[in-house]
């Protein structure tokens, strides 16, 4: 099973090997990982994308909280939170395909953010399966590079998520 | 009044009630060690290399129960200390080590004697700090302290670089200290005690499965007292001996690999198992499927993450052990029948136990030929003090001193369990010694581990650590041999230590006293004399050579599956 887990750590240096060695140390799996600072600046929040039963997202979720660096853990259940992730996509645009490559970018709301004679570049933000849906019109197109920023999430509703 | 860095640390180390520490100088840590020449207030070991320090530290706080200090220079000093850490660190002993670090305008730079200890203790440490800022070494030595104690305790490594040890700051020391991602679970959930006290109280063929967690708690007593006054038999790992008395009749001894019998069929039949301060590690389950098929699982821990990690559990109690069991105790007064009642309910259960036990006790097979190691551990216990200090190293003589000495009371075996480290043995009860000076301090070793830290005589020797060494000597690295007699075709490879070594004169060469017994009755006779003799002393024991520890479970076979001794 997927699980997108925000863990909210110390904004300090050597704080994101810790989870990443937990990780490998222990063969958890990372899909995805995101960091940056949270509007409270000594904080940084962690969006990571893992998979694995029931007792090996217990594992991890217990494995992180034991980490001292790490202030809370949640492993967010799909209907109570919205992810989004950003994705840029280098995609050949060639004579039969240029029109193309356009009305699925339109379609999925994605702005050309480069072109050239042979290429566009999108910029597409939403909901993973809905991001990686686009992606997978555009393969056959030929999709020169992908890069994603992986999902970040935010529970539902108005009670924030704080230290 | 300012301060420099070296001095604060020792302030902080004194305020912690420090009192000995293990360390070797070098380059970055030798602005520590000039303060160190004028502290009078702290006993400064110097061991004969680095991992032996952290073991002697290791030892001390096994022991004594306080955090065990050691010191190391940066680069090699400090990669030296790894597997000390490491051992530590499987084990869950409260320890604070300091290395030193090139200044830190060099880090980074591949400066002389710089290793990244930080990055390659992670894995190995409870939590480690880097200090950049003279102005946070107080507050991080407290929060070392704090962090090493508390909780499911572990090694800290503090990271100190040399600039750091110079620069002068106002000491103000921390009564205490808040971190916002470490709040150990102390008291047990209440309403989980009482259902797990009912569960309890219910069963018909309940065991007790206690670890080192119970040690480390300073909760045998209450352990003790919850067994008696429910009527349930105990059995523990390595690291729980000593917790539960085993010259007492409810006591099942080893459970695991080389367990007793009658332990392993009292896990594999029992119907409640409440394991305490214990964490289901493969040496002690065998085969995860099988093990204790029709039990209902009890765990109480303190660190959540040991909680349903390998098994099932039913009922999880997160909290200090020693808390939960005394409050166990009170619920059992409060809801249950009393202790005679408890302790008849249970008598079928105890008569079946019983006949395992007179099937299949723990035993050996004599000799009169040839000194049997098992029987030196027996004439050991017979003639040591009661309240003896055991360390042992790792393999054979291990886990023959886990079965036959019969430990009685806590703290009274150090053994590297979890990592099983070569070596650990000497420097372990040396660190024992210096904790206790006036107590026995023994430690079994097998020839192959004692040569992996045998330059720490010289520490013993130099520091009056009257530690009694006893080698066990096979020629052999004893428990590969036996695994490459029992599953690779008697195929000896590698594990004939083929040169004789006269260890008498190796003792004599480090001023110690060296003893040797060859047949069988010169035992009582060397391990009296060795007791009797001031100083540290080494007893050599010549002992069979192919001798097998038994029973044995093979590794990943079902408890029941045991190769017995005939």
């Amino acid at each position: 099973m997927r699980h997108t887990i925000a863990v909210l750590v110390e904004n300090e240096f050597g704080v994101l090997s810790r989870v990443v060695g937990l990780f490998s140390g222990r063969g958890f799996n990372i899909d995805s990982l995101t960091v940056a600072p949270t509007n409270d600046e000594a904080l940084s929040r962690i969006t990571l994308v893992t998979r694995g039963d029931e007792q090996i997202i217990e594992q991890i979720t217990k494995q992180l909280n034991k980490l001292i660096d790490v202030i809370k853990v949640i492993d967010f259940e799909p209907e109570h939170a919205i992810e989004r992730e950003m994705v840029l996509v280098k995609v050949s645009a060639e004579e039969q395909s240029r029109a193309e490559v356009l009305r699925i970018a339109d379609i999925f709301r994605a702005k050309v953010i480069d072109v050239t004679p042979k290429s566009y570049t999108l910029e597409a933000t939403g909901a993973p399966a809905k991001v990686s849906a686009m992606v997978e019109l555009l393969r056959p197109l030929g999709l020169k590079e992908l890069v994603s920023t992986g999902p970040v999430v935010i529970g539902r509703g108005a009670k924030a998520w704080k230290g | 009044m300012k301060l420099n860095g070296a001095r604060i640390l020792l302030e902080c180390l004194k305020r912690e009630g420090v009192d000995t520490i293990f360390g070797y100088p070098g380059g970055t840590v030798i602005n520590l060690y000039d303060e160190l020449f004028s502290f009078k207030e702290i006993r400064h070991i110097l061991p004969r290399h680095e991992q032996a320090g952290v073991h002697a530290a290791d030892g001390y706080a096994r022991a004594t129960g306080k955090v065990g200090v050691a010191i190391a220079t940066s680069g090699p000093g400090a990669t030296n200390t790894i597997t000390g850490i490491a051992t530590a660190y499987m084990d869950s002993i409260p320890m604070v080590i300091i290395t030193g670090q090139v200044p830190t305008a060099l880090i980074g730079n591949d400066a002389f004697q710089e290793a990244d200890i930080i990055g390659i203790t992670r894995p190995c440490t409870k939590h480690n700090f880097l200090v950049k800022d003279v102005k946070d070494l107080a507050t991080i030595m407290k929060k070392a302290f704090y962090i090493a104690r508390t909780g499911r305790p572990g090694p800290v490594v503090v990271d100190l670089p040399k600039d750091v040890q110079i620069a002068q700051t106002e000491f103000h020391y921390p009564d205490s200290v808040e971190i916002r991602g470490y709040k150990p679970t102390v008291e047990g959930h209440p309403k989980q005690i009482e259902k797990a006290v009912a569960m309890i109280m219910q069963a018909k063929k309940p065991v007790i499965y206690v670890g080192g967690g119970v040690i480390l708690g300073n909760a045998s007593a209450e352990m003790v007292a919850v067994a008696k006054r429910l009527g349930i038999p105990v059995t523990t790992t390595l690291m729980g001996l000593g917790s539960y008395p085993e010259n007492d009749p409810n006591s099942l001894g080893l459970l695991g690999m080389h367990g007793t019998y009658y332990a392993n069929m009292a896990v594999s039949h029992c119907d409640v198992l409440i394991a305490i301060g214990a964490r289901f590690d493969d040496r002690v389950t065998g085969k995860i499927a099988s093990f204790a098929p029709h039990a209902k699982i009890v765990h109480v821990d303190v660190d959540p993450t040991s909680i349903k990690k390998n098994v099932r559990v039913d009922l999880p109690i997160v909290g200090d052990v020693r808390d939960v069991l005394a409050k166990m105790l009170k619920v059992a007064d409060e809801i249950g029948p009393d202790a005679k009642a408890c302790q008849a309910a249970l008598a079928p259960w105890i008569a079946e136990i019983d006949e395992w036990k007179t099937k299949h006790p723990m035993t050996y097979k004599q000799s009169s030929t040839v000194i049997k190691p098992q029987y030196v551990i027996q004439r050991l216990r017979a003639l040591s003090d009661p309240d003896a200090i055991v360390a042992t190293d790792v393999g054979q003589h291990q886990m023959w001193t886990a079965q036959f000495f019969g430990f009685t009371a806590p703290r009274t075996l150090l053994s590297s369990g979890g990592l099983g480290t070569m070596g650990f043995g000497l420097p372990a009860a040396m660190g024992a010694q210096a904790g206790f000076p006036e107590r026995q301090v023994i430690v079994v070793c097998g020839d192959g581990g004692f040569q992996m830290n045998m330059q720490e005589l010289a520490t013993i020797v130099q520091n009056r650590l009257n530690v009694k060494i006893v080698i066990l000597n096979n020629n052999f690295l004893g428990m590969v041999r036996q695994w490459q007699e029992l599953f690779f075709d008697k195929r000896y490879s590698s594990t004939c230590m083929e040169l004789p070594i006269d260890f008498i004169k190796l003792a004599e060469a480090f001023g110690a006293t060296g003893l040797q017994a060859t047949k069988v009755e010169q035992v009582d006779e060397v391990i009296k004399k060795g007791f009797a003799t001031n100083g540290p002393v080494l007893m050599e024991f010549k002992v069979a050579r192919e001798e097998k520890v038994l029973p044995m479970v093979p590794a990943g076979a079902s408890l029941t599956e045991m190769v017995l001794a005939s």
